[in-house]
């Protein structure tokens, strides 16, 4: 018990020796190191990749809405071009 | 029209591909570095909404007058091209804001009245999708009024004190700058035409359809 005192003690007693005494003051500087700064590349690929997405979304979406709407239109068209059976006779009128 | 769609495609598929090469050449600006070169991406829709805005607004204006069908149609194609286009130049932009000025976003006069004409735009595809009937007269009222929003877009830069860069810059760019500049704007160009050919081609079908229908049920 007395052992494992001393050892956390002493580790505290290094810890605080160590430890860097506390910033009094903050100083200003113009320019931040270059490990500091934002890099650009993230940006710059984040910009071009939404736009080409942006396109690209864009397009699938309007080529597949075309594509419904001349479905239906041939397929309405067939419908209203088909002879339709007379009420009366039974018989396909043109 | 319909013919046009697809060479337009492949011309702006083709100019997109090619690009990047010409822009990862180009020179890097002596303050900002590698970010500046989102500008060739930022630039072409940010001024390509303002045009579409216009042309959507004089279109809706010759619907209000003349009643033809093809106005409304083209009027309401610009709209969505004003809104896709104004999106990519209101998230390329603050991606280069960020590290050219320190922020995503300033609540500046061109920023906030591009975000105001944006909004605009919205609101008409908004109302033309639950406005119910007649709602493409109201929007084509709403598209006068946004319209009227781009000249001070554009000019709100020299008029008013902002971070952001003036109008005179793209007129004196140097060569090495211009020439990527306005070949990315030829691609995003052509695929404005693109798209518009292709959204009239859809609102012109419907509009085929819907006649058919009501045939189909006298």
């Amino acid at each position: 018990m007395k052992t494992l005192l001393t050892t956390v003690c002493t580790l505290i007693a290094g810890a605080m020796l160590r430890a860097q005494p506390g910033q009094s003051e903050f100083r200003p500087v113009t320019e931040i190191p270059a490990s500091e700064q934002l890099p650009s590349q993230p940006l710059v690929l984040a910009a071009y990749a939404f736009v080409w997405f942006a396109f690209l979304a864009y397009a699938f979406v309007m080529w597949r809405k075309l594509g419904k709407v001349e479905q239906d239109l041939s397929a309405l068209s067939a419908q209203v071009s088909k002879p339709r059976p007379d009420r009366a006779t039974g018989a396909n009128r043109p | 029209m319909r013919k046009a769609i697809v060479p337009l495609f492949a011309a702006s598929g083709l100019i997109f591909m090619t690009a990047p090469i010409l822009i990862a050449r180009a020179p890097y600006e002596s303050t900002m570095g590698l970010v500046q070169k989102i500008f060739y991406f930022h630039f072409p829709p940010a001024i390509l909404m303002l045009v579409s805005s216009i042309f959507c607004g004089i279109l809706s204006g010759l619907f209000l007058i003349k009643k033809r069908p093809v106005f409304d149609w083209m009027a309401f194609a610009a709209a969505e091209l004003t809104v896709l286009y104004g999106a990519m130049a209101m998230v390329t932009g603050p991606l280069w804001a960020r590290k050219a000025w320190g922020v995503w976003w300033q609540w500046d006069a061109r920023l906030t009245m591009s975000l105001l004409m944006w909004m605009v735009f919205v609101s008409y595809l908004l109302l033309r999708r639950y406005g119910g009937p007649g709602s493409e007269t109201l929007a084509a009222g709403l598209a006068l009024f946004g319209m009227a929003t781009a000249p001070f877009v554009y000019l709100s830069v020299n008029i008013w004190r902002t971070i952001h860069p003036l109008t005179s810059v793209v007129p004196t760019l140097p060569v090495d700058f211009a020439l990527p500049l306005w070949y990315a704007f030829l691609g995003f160009f052509l695929m404005y035409l693109a798209l518009m050919a292709l959204r009239v081609r859809i609102e012109e079908q419907r509009a085929m359809l819907d006649q058919l229908y009501l045939e189909s049920e006298e």
